[in-house]
């Protein structure tokens, strides 16, 4: 039971990882298609995503898969990371 | 065949046939967004491409050909996917003509510099089983960050040749060419290597595809039972709807409902991983990266083009620039088509028998010539848009603004990219919706489409130049031209976000974009690129609008008045009877009561029915109505009369109407040319003028009240 909140504690929206911060991929709080769009285009658990910059202001930009991206806030929200 | 997963039937444009000796192959290119797909289409086809749409849907299609050797090759250049779902119109195309077209050689272009992301398609099409070639494209700039390759490890894994290529530089042609021909003389081979998606899913594969194999022959037949199998564990709705039997569907739920207690997690994303763990298995052997990925100057631009208070003024001073070079630049060959024209036609007068067959006379110089010169002279502006378009794609600079827009246009449910096309619109409807082709989402781009016309026009321009002096004293002037172009804006906001939510509602796709790295766009890419735009334009449209002018022209000159109706009147009294007693002057009187709740009389129906080939032909028609001649000489005098016959709320009301009602012939052409039905042509031609008479018709009655 311990163990279980731990976990849960440790995910978090990628929304919150700071700029320059990597974290992997737990999983995608979305409906089926963007949660399959989003695989497709290399977001799979334990996929490492490196923020270049979490723009607060500004863009919301990752590199995943050696592929540089670009997020809205809302889709950033809904990435779950560990 | 028939219409199997919701593409059309596809027919090769080219049915012109080489010589009989040469053996014909087709080869489909597919590949992810970015990956160099056209660069490499380019070097196979040059100049010699068909672009068009497929039937039905507004997605691009391309088709070329080139011969090689004993070979003639036609290559179809499918839509950018990152995969092959059936979540996008674009996905269910390139999927579509793979399995029913079954190309002899599907070629998958890869991105060399990011092998796994770019080899997830490759997994698909090898799930699929068919003849398969890799272009490992831009191979030199992999190779600048430091990726080593063992192609014929890698190649031994994958089943498949490879070929490192630089499309953009012509490199690897002829290798990939041999490739190409080798691998359509072995046909479809039976597989060795396969993606294995683990014990647990295995099984419910191994389940799916007995439950197939029994109930669904044909298609196991056709598609293959594994391939049946991946998709409807993957709940691939297209899939799903050809199933026959019940017994095949329950078979499937089990499975889904089971693998997804045991995952917690949607079958599909696990499969998506195992899809990944396969690439991840070939690369680790046979892909070394000797640098680490560092900060690079792509970085340092991006932080600057997609800052959050710089990005916009960046996005729109290069917007201006795209602007000015349309059509600043393009105003001088413009002017000088213009003149050639008005010269052809003086030659023609000059030369014509005086009295001799009055009727053609006519129709050469009022019909033919100024039809086609009006279409012709828009073609430098079409030229000169296509090539910054092609300049800002080919750069990788249209993703940022993408970005950089998206959160405006978001609002009324559209895509960033959505922004562009309007602005053109500005200058003019018709490179603007040919300008949506930048749009991936089929239902972002028609909405754009629909709405293009509402951003005024340039030719608009000619007539409130006429209107607003009229009407309006100078210092009211200026804001009653904004007051113009803001209520089109405004419409055009409104008609979006209604659009979205009724005809053409859907999710609005969640922003996520790929921003690929800086480029220099090469000369060639951008030349082929806007020359291909510049002959669709002429050929398709141009036909349309020629037939177009022609039939109006015969409709404003037919039928005439006797000789004795236009005795003892000037020439200029002839010309107003003329059209008054002609098809479009009776039009125009007939539809006086209609338009009289407007404040329109049948001078200005008469001029709105004659304008319809192009906007800017209103004034000329009201300059006939009226009997004022159309020499600049007799503009003020035009001007006097319309203020002595109408109030300045009647002359707002014309401006109005013409801001959005009827959009011109070219605008009606080119949006069923680039929809790909003539309904949604006339659903933009009718809903708009329906729109027009209704909100002219409140300006007015509520106007007339106020004052």
């Amino acid at each position: 039971m311990g163990k279980a909140i731990m976990e849960q504690n440790q995910v978090r929206p990628l929304s919150a990882v700071k700029t320059g911060e990597k974290a992997r991929l737990a999983r995608v709080d979305a409906g089926r298609g963007l949660n399959s769009r989003l695989a497709s285009m290399g977001f799979v658990p334990n996929a490492e995503i490196t923020v270049v910059s979490n723009g607060h202001p500004g863009p919301f930009v990752i590199i995943i898969k050696d592929v540089k991206m670009v997020l809205g806030r809302g889709v950033a929200h809904k990435i779950m990371v560990k | 065949m028939e219409n199997e997963f919701g593409t059309p039937n596809f027919c090769l444009l080219w049915h012109r046939a080489g010589p009989v000796h040469m053996k014909r192959i087709i080869v489909a290119l597919v590949g992810n967004p970015n990956s160099g797909k056209s660069s490499l289409f380019n070097m196979f086809t040059g100049a010699h491409q068909h672009v068009g749409n497929y039937p039905g849907v507004t997605v691009e299609k391309k088709e070329g050909r080139c011969i090689y050797g004993q070979y003639e090759i036609t290559f179809v250049d499918l839509p950018g996917t990152y995969s092959l779902t059936a979540y996008s119109t674009e996905e269910l195309i390139t999927r579509g003509f793979i399995l029913h077209e079954r190309p002899d050689v599907v070629v998958d272009v890869v991105d060399a510099s990011n092998i796994e992301r770019n080899l997830y398609l490759g997994t698909q099409l090898i799930e699929m089983n068919v003849p398969l070639v890799f272009a490992f494209n831009m191979s030199d700039l992999a190779g600048r960050r430091g990726l080593l390759f063992d192609l014929e490890q890698l190649s031994g894994l994958l089943e498949a040749r490879i070929v490192p290529t630089v499309g953009n530089r012509g490199e690897g042609r002829t290798a990939l060419l041999d490739a190409i021909i080798e691998t359509s003389r072995e046909g479809r081979k039976t597989r060795i290597h396969e993606v294995r998606y683990g014990v647990e899913i295995e099984e419910g594969l191994a389940w799916i595809e007995t439950a197939v194999a029994q109930n669904e022959e044909p298609l196991a037949q056709r598609y293959g039972a594994r391939w049946m199998a991946v998709k409807l564990l993957e709940q691939d709705e297209d899939v799903l709807k050809r199933v026959q039997q019940q017994e095949t569907l329950n078979t499937v739920n089990r499975s889904v409902s089971h693998l997804r207690s045991i995952f917690r997690d949607e079958p599909e994303i696990v499969m998506a991983d195992r899809r990944y763990g396969f690439i991840s298995g070939a690369c680790q052997e046979t892909i070394k990266n000797s640098v680490e990925r560092r900060h690079d100057t792509s970085d340092t631009i991006d932080a600057i083009v997609t800052h959050r208070i710089l990005g916009l003024p960046i996005f729109l001073f290069l917007m201006y620039l795209v602007f000015f070079m349309t059509f600043t630049m393009g105003r001088y060959p413009m002017h000088w088509l213009e003149r050639f024209f008005g010269w052809l036609a003086a030659v023609v007068n000059g030369l014509w028998p005086a009295g001799s067959v009055p009727w053609l006379h006519s129709l050469l110089v009022d019909g033919v010539i100024s039809g086609v010169g009006g279409v012709l002279v828009f073609l430098p502006n079409i030229l000169l848009l296509f090539l910054a378009v092609a300049l800002l794609e080919d750069s990788g600079y249209m993703a940022r603004a993408a970005f950089v827009m998206d959160r405006i246009m978001h609002k009324i449910g559209l895509h960033g990219k959505s922004f562009i096309p309007m602005l053109i619109g500005f200058g003019c409807s018709i490179p603007a919706i040919m300008g949506t082709r930048i749009l991936e989402n089929r239902r972002n781009r028609l909405t754009t489409i629909m709405i293009i016309p509402l951003m005024s026009c340039g030719a608009r321009l000619t007539i409130y130049a006429l209107f607003i002096p009229a009407f309006f004293p100078p210092h009211w002037q200026g804001p009653v031209l904004w007051i113009v172009y803001v209520t089109g804006i405004a419409l055009g906001v409104i008609c979006a976000k209604v659009l979205r939510m009724t005809l053409l509602k859907g999710e609005t796709l969640s922003f996520v974009m790929e921003l690929p790295p800086y480029r220099m766009p090469t000369g060639k890419a951008m030349l082929i690129h806007t020359w291909q735009r510049g002959w669709m334009y002429l050929r398709k449209a141009g036909t349309v609008i020629l037939v177009a002018s022609i039939i109006l022209w015969a409709a404003a000159n037919y039928p005439k008045p006797d000789h004795e109706a236009l005795a003892g009147l000037d020439e200029q009294q002839a010309q107003q009877a003329t059209l008054r007693y002609s098809v479009v002057g009776r039009l125009g009187q007939a539809i006086e009561p209609v338009l009289e709740p407007l404040g329109f009389d049948w001078r200005i129906g008469t001029a709105l029915i004659g304008a319809i080939p192009a906007k800017e032909l209103f004034v000329s028609q009201m300059g006939i109505v009226y009997a004022t001649g159309r020499e600049k000489g007799h503009a003020l005098s035009l001007r006097e009369r319309l203020q002595s016959d109408y109030t300045p709320l009647v002359g707002f009301c014309v401006m109005l109407f013409v801001l959005i009602g009827a959009p011109c012939v070219a605008t009606v052409a080119v949006t069923r040319q680039e929809t790909g039905s003539w309904r949604w042509a006339a659903f933009q031609f009718i809903g708009l003028t329906v729109l027009a008479y209704t909100v002219t018709l409140v300006v007015f009655q509520l106007g007339r009240i106020w004052t």
